[in-house]
């Protein structure tokens, strides 16, 4: 550590004012708060003392995401474990292949060493691949705007592999987090500033652009040519039966976006994110309760064409995106509603949202992404309501 | 029968949203969007338009345009629809003017609220769109009066929203180049995004 301290401080020289590196100031100054605390100290009295900052903040989700994490690396394995038992291969082909048999790994489904690493070869370069292109835009939208690094891309490209399905083209990944962080972001002046979800954003943008890859029955176990239908498409067809337990979709062990298919995962996030008080607990609880509230009352109404109106609240809550959205995406404090109350109409809104596009729109078999996109983009206009009517009742309140 | 023009309501706000999803009326929708207070009263102005134009279009065309329309007067063979778009501008103009005079003379309150956006909608696109798709999808009357309250309604909801969006982004950094019309249009782009959500639903 008193290494790696000495090294950054005798660094410093070259990139403050007038040295070689000065524009890359912003660079250098990322990597050493990431390491270190800030040297930086207010020289006056502080107005605000509070342990809380940035930072802190955003290694909390960061902290918040990794049972997700851990289920994505093990869940995208044993999927594929399972599809290459079913289609009785004995080997991964590539270069994944070639990581598996060097390093001696089986590829039993049963073995949870075998699954999380074979999970670990598809999220890893996933991640890094983000992480990369997406640095690359954000060093350089702060080199030349002169603005810091922000540790709230940590949390951006952690989320943005975790809504991807495996075996997406890495070309693509890089695409999309580029528009995500460029289009969804920088443009409108980096971290705090943005209207919509900027992982949300790529991710969207990569669904329109080349839906072969992130939509349909092919793409969400990691092994080519196999394919199977998600629970979802299932609920959605009278003719297929579902395929899976509750339980098992609760636990996550279904195949889907790597790191979405856990509630389990999701909850501890969850209790992590409101026991620490960075994310919204009026906003996730509002988004269940609208959920539960529309498809109870299509239970209630019933369709005799439509099977997706039979689908119960529960089985909402564990397909699809549904709790990792309403924990992880919804509660984004940028993009979301700032207001106490206006969070509770945002979060009804998106709730109600994603039953209705789940249920009625045969286009999107799932409606969670575009639901919360949606819902950032209205979260302005509710804020703006709420704030008139605070205003106007003080006023009452003081004439 | 109810249902179905709740459907038609339903679907001219949301699944074909004039705004964000046929991308009508843009140049007022882009300007007038900058604060929350004008862009509600441009949308009330436009919902009032489109109430009393599109059926307005819709009678003077069933009855005057449409191959056959003449046949009470014994010209069942003439065809008049060339004459469609002229006619529907000149209706939507004369419609504004008399409800502008009106409303300077009964209502004067809303007249000064709506101040110079009644005659600007004249030339909106939205409001000619609405007439010349209500004319496309063969409409009747009962149908044309849902679809003007329900596709100005929508349009409206486009740009309160967007106005939000905009009052909001006063505490933006954008790059200098993109400050203004080029953030809004890539803001009404990723809004429309946002609104595909409804696109494919069947009513």
């Amino acid at each position: 550590m008193k290494f790696l301290r000495n090294f950054l401080d005798q660094q410093e020289k070259h990139f403050v004012k007038g040295g070689k590196f000065e524009p890359y100031y912003p660079v250098y100054e990322a990597i050493d708060t990431f390491l270190f605390t800030s040297g930086k100290v207010t020289q006056r009295d502080s107005h605000v003392r509070d342990a809380l900052d940035l930072k802190r903040m955003m290694m909390t989700v960061v902290v918040a995401l990794l049972p997700a994490v851990y289920m994505a690396l093990y869940n995208t394995g044993l999927q594929a474990n399972l599809a290459l038992a079913k289609l009785g291969l004995a080997g991964v082909e590539g270069w994944r292949g070639s990581i598996l048999s060097a390093l001696g790994v089986g590829l039993n489904p049963a073995s949870i060493c075998d699954n999380i690493i074979h999970g670990t070869l598809y999220f890893l370069p996933a991640y890094i691949v983000t992480i990369a292109v997406g640095g690359f835009w954000e060093a350089i939208f702060a080199t030349v705007r002169k603005h810091e690094i922000n540790e709230g891309f940590l949390v951006t490209s952690l989320l943005f592999p975790l809504i991807l399905p495996p075996n997406m083209p890495f070309w693509q990944m890089a695409l999309g987090i580029s528009f995500g962080v460029v289009i969804g972001k920088e443009i409108f002046g980096g971290v705090g500033m943005n209207i919509l979800n900027p992982a949300l954003t790529g991710r969207a943008f990569l669904f329109f652009a080349y839906p072969a890859q992130i939509s349909g029955d092919a793409v969400w176990v990691a092994v080519d040519g196999f394919s199977r239908a998600t629970p979802l498409a299932q609920f959605a067809d009278p003719t297929m039966t579902i395929g899976v337990s509750w339980y098992d979709a609760f636990m996550g062990l279904i195949p889907g976006s790597m790191g979405e298919t856990s509630a389990l995962a999701c909850l501890i996030g969850a209790f992590v994110l409101v026991v620490s008080g960075i994310g919204s607990w009026r906003i996730m609880l509002s988004v269940l309760v609208g959920m539960v509230a529309l498809s109870s009352l299509l239970n209630v109404i019933g369709s005799e064409s439509n099977p997706m109106f039979q689908m119960t609240p529960a089985w909402h809550f564990v397909l699809g995106g549904f709790a990792f959205g309403a924990i992880f995406m919804a509660t984004d404090p940028v993009s979301a509603a700032m207001t106490e109350s206006g969070k509770f109409v945002y979060g009804l809104l998106i709730g109600c949202l994603v039953v209705l596009v789940r249920v009625i729109n045969p286009a999107f078999p799932e409606g969670m992404m575009l639901a919360i996109l949606f819902g950032n983009a209205f979260a302005p206009i509710i804020d703006k309501i709420f704030i008139k009517r605070n205003i106007k009742r003080r006023l009452l309140r003081n004439a | 029968m109810f249902e179905h023009y709740l459907n038609l309501f339903i679907k001219s706000i949301f699944i074909e949203n004039l705004a964000l999803s046929f991308f009508l009326g843009m140049c007022t929708f882009l300007a007038v969007s900058k604060k929350v207070e004008t862009a509600a009263g441009l949308g009330v102005a436009v919902i009032v338009v489109q109430a009393i134009t599109i059926p307005v279009n819709n009678f003077i065309y069933t009855n005057l345009l449409k191959k056959g329309a003449l046949s009470w007067a014994g010209l069942a063979e003439v065809d008049l629809t060339f004459l469609g778009l002229i006619t529907y501008i000149g209706v939507i103009a004369a419609m504004v003017q008399i409800l502008e005079m009106a409303l300077d003379k009964f209502v004067p309150k809303l007249y000064n609220a709506l101040g110079i956006f009644l005659p600007l909608i004249t030339v909106n696109c939205a409001i000619l769109g609405g007439s010349l798709l209500m004319v496309e999808r063969n409409y009747n009357f009962t149908e044309s009066v849902v679809y003007g309250v329900g596709s100005g309604t929508g349009w409206a909801l486009a740009i309160i929203g967007l106005a939000g969006i905009r009052e909001k982004m006063k505490y933006s950094n954008v790059p200098e180049g993109l400050r203004g019309l080029g953030i809004t249009f890539i803001t009404v782009g990723l809004i429309a995004m946002a609104f595909m959500l409804f696109s494919g639903i069947q009513l």
